[in-house]
């Protein structure tokens, strides 16, 4: 398992609050029974009119393609579970996401990915968003192990992510089977222990 | 930090270990599964060289992609097909126990969990679906989960999380005639926003949910995630006792005391402190209606459409966008607004009381000319009580479409959508852009007997006027 300690790349906006995961990935691909074409899904229909032409997404603007870090706002990857949409976004080219703030189920399926969910204020997001707009060519360096998002020739940003998800990506845990299976005696125990599960 | 709640209790009782990140490895106590959300899971497990650990507390159906107009194989979708051949094999292989169309028992996930007495107080369940909240109804930790957590449960009956803060919404004093508990749900959203939520669970109380049916309860913690939270539970009481007697997988009547017991002693003391408390009137609550493209984008059904400027500056775009996406303007009533679709169903509000609920409105009347009405029960029982009660020809006398069990055009995975701009009086729980199937769709959110009163007026109506 990997270490994910730092994160370099050109930075791509999407702006708006509560961006569900039926936008990130409408329900009809999750008829697919692998992940394998989720990359050519990501924002399907804010980025297609009726007859497949581009309408002008940042995902499809050519100053934004080869992009790693995706800059949102608040709430984003709220509603369904769907791991379609982490995944949709991962085989597009982001591996890592920088908000105002992230639905639940979303944020852990983005750590269950090795994609850290980063979290800033509201002016420093604005402010973000706004320079890569001006300037898509940037480079970012999302650090985990300082908390600090380094840009290129500019100021240096700290970010706040939740401790745990922070420790499994830089310690390379992230993907959790083994490390659960290793306490598969431990399980047992609590299992044992639970009056439902022995049947009263 | 919480303390001495069902929430702490029962985190408490299913931790296995802390894990080096800083996380706890927690045990689930039930697994669901179904069709759309497990076969890559099954493939990463098989990869591995692993096996279900835990199969018997592993159970499966199928809901998602099922079509209601004929459910006879092979599928006209090929990739629904597919989909349905993939959990069937996989069912097979790892030896989980499977509620297919022959069982008698399939439905949504949601509501066939409850109604074999599978969902239990005290328990931990995951499933790969967010309104797994709704069996936080007995007082359980219910939670949605990605794929990839369905392969750590499959392979370990284990999940590394986090822990929750636990916030306390009363609803005290009683509802007035005509609001549901959709209603209280759909209030306590607007009230707390669609982040609210963020990092809470919802435990849910006061004078109102004591009178609750274990339905209406199912109806409020199904949508705890749409406010945020991705747990909302109820603590186990009487009602709860009393619905999960008797179930096919509830427990044996010479196990009963001691199952009741240990229930009691998972409820909330009397003393729990809470990350935080919030209050609301039960009296305040109006049958409640979706204008927007958010589930807290509502207004009472006598309620004009909020001017934009009464919004927060960061609130501004969203709101415009849904104005523009819903073709609906400021300051307009949502009450007349005309319908095409009326949708009844869905792990929300697609059981029996339910259906009860709609069909008193369906009664003698007939859907307008304008509008498409159907019906989906949430399960093979659900319908099958349904219509031992005559509820299907209520409803197909009025003009209604009965139909089998799924989660049909909740999410328009099955055949079931709405076509262009067409917009629907809908009993589900989500109004995104393009939920029911397609991109120009219009989706507005409100209780089964409110659908079926805009079924039959062929607009938004307030069912208290309809029944008058």
């Amino acid at each position: 398992m990997s270490k994910i300690n730092q994160i370099e790349g050109k930075a791509v906006p999407v702006e708006g609050n509560d961006i569900d995961t039926d936008r990130i990935i409408p329900a009809r691909y999750l008829k697919e029974i692998t992940f394998t074409n989720m990359g050519k899904y990501p924002f399907y229909d804010e980025r297609f009119d009726a007859e497949g032409k581009p309408k002008g997404h940042p995902f499809d603007l050519p100053q934004f393609q080869g992009s790693h870090i995706l800059f949102v706002n608040q709430n984003f990857g709220c509603g369904s579970s769907r791991e379609h949409a982490p995944q949709s976004l991962m085989r597009w080219g982001i591996r890592a996401i920088i908000g105002e703030s992230f639905a639940e189920i979303f944020a852990g399926n983005c750590t269950m990915l090795g994609i850290p969910t980063a979290t800033v204020s509201q002016v420093e997001m604005q402010k973000l968003q706004a320079m890569v707009k001006a300037n898509p060519e940037i480079k970012f360096t999302l650090d985990l192990d300082k908390k600090v998002l380094f840009t290129e020739g500019k100021e240096h940003l700290n970010f706040e992510i939740h401790e745990s998800k922070r420790n499994a990506l830089v310690n390379g845990t992230w993907d959790s089977t083994r490390l659960l299976l290793g306490n598969a005696d431990k399980t047992a125990a609590v299992a044992q222990k639970l009056p439902y599960v022995a049947g009263f | 930090m919480s303390k001495g709640t069902l929430y702490d209790k029962v985190w408490n009782a299913h931790v296995v270990d802390k894990l080096p990140t800083g996380q706890y490895q927690l045990f689930i106590g039930l697994h669901l599964i179904h069709e759309v959300t497990s076969p890559q899971a099954f493939d990463m497990i098989a990869e591995k060289g692993l096996k279900v650990a835990y199969p018997n507390r592993t159970f499966a159906t199928v809901d998602h992609i099922v079509p209601t107009k004929s459910q006879a194989r092979p599928f006209q979708d090929s990739e629904a097909e597919q989909m349905m051949g993939a959990i069937e094999k996989n069912v097979k292989k790892f030896g989980v126990q499977f509620f297919n169309f022959e069982s008698g028992n399939q439905g949504i996930v949601h509501i066939i969990g409850p109604e074999m007495g599978l969902t239990q107080p005290g328990m931990t369940i995951a499933c790969g679906d967010s309104h797994t909240s709704t069996h936080g109804a007995f007082g359980t930790l219910a939670f949605g989960i990605g794929t990839t957590q369905v392969r750590d449960v499959l392979a370990t009956q284990c999940l590394a999380m986090d822990a929750l803060k636990v916030r306390q919404i009363n609803v005290t004093g009683k509802l007035n005639p005509g609001v549901t508990a959709k209603d209280v749900t759909l209030y306590i959203i607007q009230k707390l926003g669609v982040k609210g939520g963020i990092g809470y669970a919802y435990e849910y109380g006061g004078e109102v949910f004591d009178a609750m049916s274990m339905e209406e309860r199912m109806t409020v913690c199904n949508m705890a995630i749409e406010g945020g939270a991705r747990i909302g539970y109820v603590n186990p009481d009487q009602t709860t006792f009393d619905y999960l007697k008797g179930r096919k997988y509830s427990p044996a009547v010479d196990k009963w005391d001691k199952a009741v017991a240990y229930w009691k002693s998972i409820a909330s003391d009397k003393n729990a402190e809470y990350d935080d408390v919030v209050n609301f009137k039960g009296e305040d609550i109006e049958p409640i209606v979706t204008w927007g493209i958010t589930p807290d984008q509502s207004v009472g059904v006598n309620d004009k459409l909020p001017e934009v400027a009464t919004f927060s500056a960061d609130e501004v775009k969203t709101v415009e966008m849904a104005y523009k996406h819903m073709e609906l303007k400021p300051g307009q009533s949502i009450k007349g607004t005309p319908i095409n679709v009326a949708f009844i169903g869905s792990c929300t509000n697609g059981r029996i009381s339910d259906l009860r609920e709609a069909a008193k409105v369906a009664k003698g009347r007939q859907v307008s000319k304008s509008v498409r009405a159907f019906v989906v029960p949430g399960s093979q029982q659900v319908k099958i009580q349904a219509e031992k009660e005559g509820l299907d020809k209520i409803f197909t006398e009025a003009g209604f479409e009965w139909r089998e069990a799924g989660c049909s055009m909740c999410l328009a995975m099955n055949p079931d959508k709405l076509q262009g701009n067409e917009i629907s009086a809908s009993s589900s729980n989500r109004n995104f852009i393009g939920r029911q199937g397609s991109k120009t769709g219009r989706t507005m959110l409100m209780s089964p007997a409110m659908v079926a009163a805009a079924a039959v007026e062929g607009k938004v109506a307030d069912i208290r006027e309809v029944l008058k």
